[in-house]
């Protein structure tokens, strides 16, 4: 705690107005932090190790941010903030950039007054029970119980679900997923839904998870996103193409483990002006025109990030899907670096 | 004593019996059982009821306790280890994920090499707190008590040393201009001093003078962010912070709220009744929410600062009440005879009035700050890491996704402590205070 921030507080109001109108890559730059929203805890996306350094998929594309603008991926101030909390952080300033897998809708978009600048993962709504159960879509679930999360999207899409396909069910109201683990495995309901990862992190967490199936039914889109408030188009840029280099340099083949050895210059013209070899990519964004390397070189580019954080080689264990390149049949798409 | 004696009264015994043993039934621990447990048909059955039960409990837990695995990377290796003793995951408590991570529950992301700062700063509050506890002590500690709370500030948060010593000699400034303008024009006076001019110091000199000394004599330890305390630390600064600055502040209500003074009186009710009427968890999204919005971009005024104000606001509101009833319990005749005495208003609450309020306030008080400090869990939902939130930030982790029981019961464990030694010092100062039977 800084004594300005004491001091600050006991003024009015009115005295330090002026002193926010500079853009976000300005107060960031002078700061030396990227202050960077993520959830309190959730597996896979953003969650302190032992150490307290934060890990995650979310958390990686904060990490990415900090090094493409400040060169350093561990520039990062990481602000926990909880399903009530991020909105109002990010828009008071406390925040720079949320990457809280939060749902792109119309209404955060615009009613709220936020940008988001990407998907970085494409999640849906899906149904968990127990194998015994004997079911194998969730057309067979009528009169079942099932364990929801009060409060959020998850609700309405199930009961607009069951609505349309004329099928009755009994809801069983859960605050959290911790809670939720506990009431299914107790029996309190035959079915749990969440979103898919979710359900799949879960599912790893169980003694047995092979007593448990995830049904095929996605009812839902949740494209979760990197967002930042409206109004400073400058900064909204350098987090969407610091996520599309990610992307891209998938695309590309750039791993963090050749990536010093493709940016000598390569005969592929994309990779170069990702990298920097040529062209001037860098200054159109404000940034040098290394930005995109330090970027993919903080955590490795989108799948390694995938892989590393939520892949199959992890307890989570989430197959790509829809997060797969679309040249391999998946959504993730990054637009043409040129 | 003869045998003729004996003879001739023979109704009359004059030799002592030997002493012989109580009988079996009427000693010892069967004399306490029958008379506790068995005294009664309906008894005895309550009892052996009663019995079965926790051996039931307690036959579950001990196992589970006893068959703890404490070395274990995580849940999957526990389970493997239990797995390989021949029990279920439901035999034995994982103990390992509070040896790999005890440290965050207690001192959250603090950085591990300046965990001697936070137990230094609990020590030093310790010895601060002895002699407003414990009336036996030399009271010249008291000044070291008026002190700590400035070190402690340092010493948790860290930054130029100068700071905390500039907000200090603000209470200075405010303690002299109380006795030297109540000298010179009235008490009234003196009070208003003693309030205005130590609030234009701390928002126009304090900043510029603690930055000037700073360059003067760089004094400074490695300055440690809010965001970086956590578990139960977390509880304990907030919970203490708002312990000690809401007991006077509850006090003054009090007597505000009982002042003849209109306008006084009023915003002490207003106060008040606002304060309690909202829940805490509304204040604390206040706090973190509204505040945000009001408050300049870029100010970012520190959130734990924020939290701790409004939870000594909230706790002052009851604590307000509690003496009340209190002041309210005292005889008409005291306030009477106080003034009779031609002691001044302050003179007569400071010498007659609240010694005896307060005694009789004790348990409704201490009630109260146990409450306070177990709210402080609350925080949870503002994004803050007390220790349920790094129980769900240890569970987020891939390693120990799907532990409950053993965490809650550390964390349960802790608060026991904390809150079980508060109830007994109450019972201390009570029977310590007891002056009716003397």
């Amino acid at each position: 705690m800084k004594k300005s921030v004491f001091l600050g507080a006991l003024t009015v109001a009115g005295l330090a107005a002026g002193a926010a109108a500079a853009g976000t890559l300005d107060d960031v730059k002078a700061r030396g932090t990227l202050n960077c929203g993520v959830s309190t805890g959730l597996a896979g996306f953003s969650t302190p190790d032992a150490n307290g350094e934060w890990q995650g998929f979310d958390v990686a594309v904060c990490r990415a941010v900090a090094a493409a603008v400040l060169d350093d991926p561990m520039a990062v101030e990481f602000v926990p903030t909880t399903g009530q909390t991020r909105f109002t952080a990010l828009a008071s300033g406390e925040i720079d950039l949320l990457a809280r897998n939060t749902t792109w809708t119309f209404s955060r978009d615009n009613d709220l007054k936020f940008e988001f600048v990407g998907v970085n993962y494409y999640d849906g709504q899906g149904f968990m029970a127990p194998r015994e159960l004997g079911v194998s879509s969730a057309k067979d679930l009528d009169g079942a119980t099932v364990c929801i999360q009060t409060g959020t999207t998850t609700e309405l899409n199930l009961a607009d679900f069951f609505r349309s396909n004329n099928i009755s069910y009994e809801p069983v109201p859960i605050e959290t997923n911790a809670e939720a683990q506990q009431q299914y495995l107790a029996g309190a309901c035959d079915v749990y839904t969440t979103d898919a990862s979710g359900l799949a992190a879960t599912r790893a967490t169980f003694e047995n998870p092979g007593d448990h199936v995830l049904l095929p039914e996605i009812i839902s889109k949740e494209p979760l996103g990197p967002l930042v408030r409206h109004g400073d188009n400058e900064w909204g840029d350098i987090a969407r193409w610091t996520l599309n280099a990610l992307i891209a340099a998938e695309e590309l083949g750039i791993t963090s483990a050749n990536i010093e050895e493709l940016s000598a210059g390569t005969d592929n013209p994309e990779i170069n002006r990702l990298l920097g070899t040529e062209g001037e990519l860098g200054a159109m964004i404000g940034l040098d025109s290394d930005w995109a390397k330090r970027a993919i070189m903080a955590g490795g580019n989108y799948g390694e990030l995938f892989e590393k954080n939520i892949g199959e080689s992890t307890p989570i264990g989430l197959a790509r899907g829809l997060n797969a390149q679309w040249t391999d049949g998946g959504l993730i798409y990054a637009p043409p670096f040129r | 004593m003869s045998d003729t004696h004996a003879q001739t009264v023979r109704y009359v015994r004059e030799t002592m019996l030997p002493e012989r043993e109580p009988p079996l039934a009427e000693t010892g621990v069967i004399k306490w059982m029958r008379e506790n447990l068995f005294s009664s048909w309906i008894n005895a059955i309550l009892t052996i009821v009663s019995l079965y039960i926790i051996f039931v409990v307690l036959s579950a837990i001990i196992p589970w306790l006893l068959n703890s695995v404490w070395d274990a990377e995580s849940l999957t290796e526990c389970r493997e280890i239990l797995a390989a003793q021949g029990l279920s995951s439901h035999d034995g408590a994982c103990g390992a994920v509070l040896t790999a991570r005890w440290h965050q529950l207690v001192f959250g992301y603090y950085p591990s090499e300046l965990y001697w700062r936070p137990i230094l700063a609990l020590a030093l509050f310790l010895v601060g707190i002895a002699p407003v506890l414990f009336a036996n002590l030399p009271r010249q500690m008291l000044l070291v008590s008026a002190a700590v709370p400035f070190v402690c500030f340092w010493l948790l948060w860290g930054g130029s040393v100068w700071f905390p010593v500039m907000i200090a000699l603000g209470f200075v400034l405010g303690y002299l201009a109380m006795v030297l303008v109540g000298k010179a024009l009235s008490p009234l006076a003196g009070i208003i001093a003693a309030i205005v001019l130590p609030i234009l110091y701390w928002i126009f000199l304090a900043g510029p003078l603690a930055a000037a000394m700073a360059d003067v004599i760089p004094l400074r330890i490695e300055e440690v962010q809010s965001r970086a305390f956590g578990g139960f630390m977390l509880s304990v600064v907030i919970g203490l912070s708002a312990i000690i600055l809401s007991l006077p502040l509850g006090i003054l209500l009090a007597l505000a709220r009982q002042s003849n003074l209109f306008i006084i009186k009023t915003s002490a009710v207003v106060f008040i009744e606002v304060i309690r009427g909202v829940p805490l968890i509304v204040w604390l999204f206040t706090a973190q929410l509204l505040l945000n919005y009001f408050l300049p971009r870029g100010t970012n005024f520190d959130l734990t600062l924020r939290v701790i104000i409004m939870v000594t606001l909230f706790s002052s509101a009851y604590i307000a009440e509690v003496v009340r009833g209190g002041l309210a319990a005292l005889p008409k005749g005291q306030y009477e005879g106080a003034d009779s005495l031609g002691l001044d208003y302050w003179q007569s609450m400071r010498l007659i009035i609240l010694p005896q309020a307060l005694k009789i306030s004790i348990p409704g008080i201490v009630n109260t700050f146990i409450g306070l400090f177990k709210d402080t869990t609350l925080v949870v939902f503002i994004g803050l890491f007390d220790p349920l939130g790094i129980a769900g930030a240890i569970r987020a982790s891939t390693e120990w996704n799907g532990i409950y029981w053993e965490l809650f019961v550390f964390i349960g464990l802790m608060f026991f402590i904390a809150c079980y030694s508060m109830g007994r010092y109450s019972l201390y100062l009570e029977k310590k205070l007891q002056r009716e039977h003397r």
